[in-house]
């Protein structure tokens, strides 16, 4: 991008500049819910004649189920807070440069240190109970994001690989202790304790928990920091240019310890929210898809906390519908998935989409993607 | 060997040596059909990045082949009836047809990586991760259309080889001979293709310019290699592994499918790329190990060690039976970060190659 482009580009319209950005993820979501549809008609050939007409049912089905009633939004606001706060732990990363596939892992580690540290804090007041609880889960992940930054920046292991295996040792972690010393007596299976007063206050008969306000309060602040903070500006520098903010004076592995503990604080505080406020406890294999989820959000959201919240809505209605379209469609809600997948794709191939539409928009990678993949093969230290 | 228990440390150790040689001919056939489907695995991870290509697919790539080859395999041996085995492995017309679509599937979606990272220059992670998400939710939901309301669908598994017991109790050889041996045609292939592989690619014109195209593609294509060309060749070839890899699941070692069910195995055969180094006698290696740790972390639980290991028994029974589990991952971010031996990745994995222009 030439410096006159990219002051023409600041100057356009606000509205125009949105729809430039939000162009190729609006083509990459309708694209993918168009080819849902193609094989949700395949699938009806299943269990009889090809119904044309059962794709329109089921999207029917998940919109009313999102957006059909004040429930539905509710529960879609709530669907969409941990994959906010995942597609922030994933775009953050991109923005210096990283790749963080272990928001799992991170997840996992801020449920389990705050479903620990909650179920221990159950008889404190609430007003002791609640932050502590919350901040335990956050540092739990963030530690889990601290070690593939540390080992990245002093030893050059790259973070795809280590953020992958910490995932898995996440999981046989939460096994071991939700199974051993974490678990709680008198019910019929293994779970960590009651929480009692670390329980997140909800709105009356709502899933709008504390946490909920909490991850949306999170987007303008994490907006902020990449954007009008010193440390943001040095973690965009690094992540565009890392041999640039070294000569310029920054510590690129300082700022890769740091933006990774700061995703795993994002991720851990997902965590925290989900038991704290969803679930109320942790059991040996408690299954997320956030992992590949927040990957999927911080892409469509081109890791910008606001595009990231949008996008976060989008998954989180989708899931949040996919309940009413099972039972009413009968269409499983693995769909999902399929979309989820399908969205990805006509992300990578917005090259092929730009030139097929002859739009005029940005592309959907963010450009810090140039700085992952080139130091996979290097092994060497920041 | 007895005396030596008493001394500490030097005593423990030697009852965990016991305590290995006691339990080891129990659980190595075990072990090398756990390891067969993250061997396999990992023989697709280094034919991609011996050719510069990320592939952390392999985990949808061999989920999508059990899927492909179990649907297929069931659906040829409803329309057939059942059909005599034939041979040692009992092979059926329904069980081969079931391999070749989970080849075929596999291989589909290597092309689709190969597209996405060669041609479009996508970027080789997010490509590997719209695969794992796209098997994750496509054998998910067919799963649910197809096979569900079919609860009787399924054709089996291939026969396991069986060798005279005489040879079986022949101590040591007999251990290792059961081990390779007595397996089904998959598993058994392994230790072939390993090799192979390995030849190869380290005495064959085709490694020598795999290798180079991985390590500097610019000066393979001087020289006249035509690295897209290479590079798509290889990537495709490889799905055949992880197609067979998915096979083992639910045609050889067992005979269903669930969602998800390769459970992390294209991740560890990723970790077994790493720790052995980026060759396939030592992925091979890695995966036998990696194995065997799961293994030997179920025979304690099933098996502790008893009173002659007076010293060894509280230590076992101290260390939690998902450590055996996650010691692979923590051995891999070990070696990955140089602490023993450092394990570095072929120079010019996971960039596009994009050809100099004339200009």
């Amino acid at each position: 991008m030439t410096a006159i482009e990219a002051k023409r580009r600041a100057e356009a319209p606000l509205l125009r500049r949105l729809l430039r950005l939000a162009a190729v993820p609006a083509v990459a979501v309708l694209g993918a819910l168009i080819v849902g549809a193609i094989i949700i008609s395949l699938s009806s050939m299943a269990s009889g004649p090809l119904d044309l007409m059962l794709p329109l049912q089921a999207y029917g089905n998940m919109f009313e189920g999102a957006f059909g009633s004040v429930r539905g939004i509710l529960f879609t606001i709530a669907s969409a807070t941990p994959l906010i706060l995942g597609g922030m732990a994933v775009g953050l990363a991109f923005k210096a440069g990283l790749f963080n596939i272990g928001a799992q892992g991170q997840f996992l580690m801020g449920g389990i240190g705050s479903a620990a540290v909650g179920a221990w804090m159950a008889g404190a007041p609430a007003i002791a109970a609640i932050p502590i609880a919350i901040l335990s889960g956050a540092l739990l992940g963030a530690a889990w994001g601290f070690i593939p930054g540390a080992l990245k920046a002093w030893t050059g292991a790259h973070e795809v690989v280590t953020t992958i295996m910490l995932n898995t040792i996440a999981g046989a972690i939460i096994g071991y202790l939700v199974t051993g010393p974490l678990e709680a007596p008198g019910f019929g299976f293994s779970r960590t304790g009651v929480l009692g007063n670390s329980e997140l206050p909800a709105f009356e008969g709502t899933t709008i928990h504390l946490g909920v306000l909490i991850a949306f309060a999170l987007v303008p602040v994490v907006w902020w920091l990449l954007w009008r903070s010193t440390l943001g500006f040095e973690i965009r520098t690094v992540g565009a240019n890392p041999d640039a903010a070294r000569y310029a004076g920054m510590h690129p592995a300082l700022i890769t310890i740091l933006t990774m503990s700061l995703c795993g604080l994002l991720a851990g505080l997902a965590g925290a929210g989900q038991i704290l406020g969803i679930s109320h406890f942790m059991t040996p294999s408690y299954g997320t898809s956030i992992g590949f989820d927040s990957i999927s959000i911080a892409l469509l959201g081109r890791a910008n906390p606001f595009g990231i919240m949008a996008a976060a809505l989008v998954f989180g209605a989708m899931r949040a519908g996919s309940g009413l379209m099972q039972i009413e469609a009968g269409i499983p809600v693995e769909i999902i998935d399929v979309i989820q997948a399908l969205i990805l794709l006509f992300l990578a191939t917005d090259v092929v989409i730009r030139r097929l539409l002859r739009i005029r928009a940005e592309s959907a990678e963010p450009d810090e993607l140039q700085t992952v993949t080139k130091s996979y093969g290097s092994g060497s230290p920041t | 060997m007895d005396v030596l228990y008493g001394i500490p440390i030097l005593g423990i150790i030697f009852q965990f040596l016991g305590y290995v040689i006691e339990v080891t001919p129990g659980i190595a056939p075990i072990v090398l059909g756990l390891s067969a489907p993250i061997a396999l695995g990992a023989m697709c991870g280094i034919m991609n990045e011996r050719s510069g290509i990320v592939n952390i697919g392999i985990e949808g790539m061999m989920l999508s082949g059990a899927f492909a080859g179990f649907l297929i395999a069931g659906l040829v041996h409803q329309a057939m009836g059942p059909v005599e085995g034939f041979g040692v492995f009992g092979i059926t017309p329904a069980l081969l047809a079931g391999v070749l679509a989970a080849i075929v599937v596999a291989m589909l979606l290597s092309a689709l990586h190969a597209w996405l990272s060669i041609t479009i220059a996508t970027d080789q992670i997010i490509s590997g991760v719209i695969i794992n998400v796209a098997a994750i939710g496509l054998t998910g939901y067919l799963n649910r259309v197809l096979i569900t309301p079919n609860p009787r669908l399924g054709a089996g598994t291939f026969s396991t080889f069986r060798i005279p017991q005489e040879v079986a109790d022949f101590p040591v050889v007999g251990w290792i001979v059961e081990m390779f041996v007595e397996q089904g045609p998959i598993a058994m292939s392994v230790v072939i293709l390993v090799i192979v592989l390995q030849v190869l690619l380290f005495r064959s014109r085709w490694g020598l310019r795999t290798r180079a195209v991985g390590e500097h593609p610019r000066a393979a294509d001087t020289v006249g290699v035509n690295v897209i060309r290479l590079r798509y060749r290889n990537v495709i070839i490889a799905g055949i592994f992880a197609g067979l890899a998915g096979a083992y699941l639910t045609l050889e070692g067992t005979s269903s499918f669930q969602n998800q069910m390769t459970a992390n195995r294209g991740y560890i055969a990723l970790a077994a790329v790493i720790f052995g180094r980026w060759t396939p006698i030592g992925a091979f290696g890695a995966a036998l190990l990696f194995a065997y740790s799961g293994a030997f972390g179920q025979a304690v639980r099933i098996r502790p060690p008893g009173v002659e290991y007076a010293d060894l028994g509280p230590i076992m029974a101290a260390i939690p039976s998902q450590v055996y589990g996650a010691l692979p991952y923590i051995v891999t971010i070990v070696i990955l970060a140089g602490v023993v031996g450092r394990s570095i990745a072929p120079a010019a994995v996971g960039r596009p190659y994009v050809k100099e222009s004339h200009a």
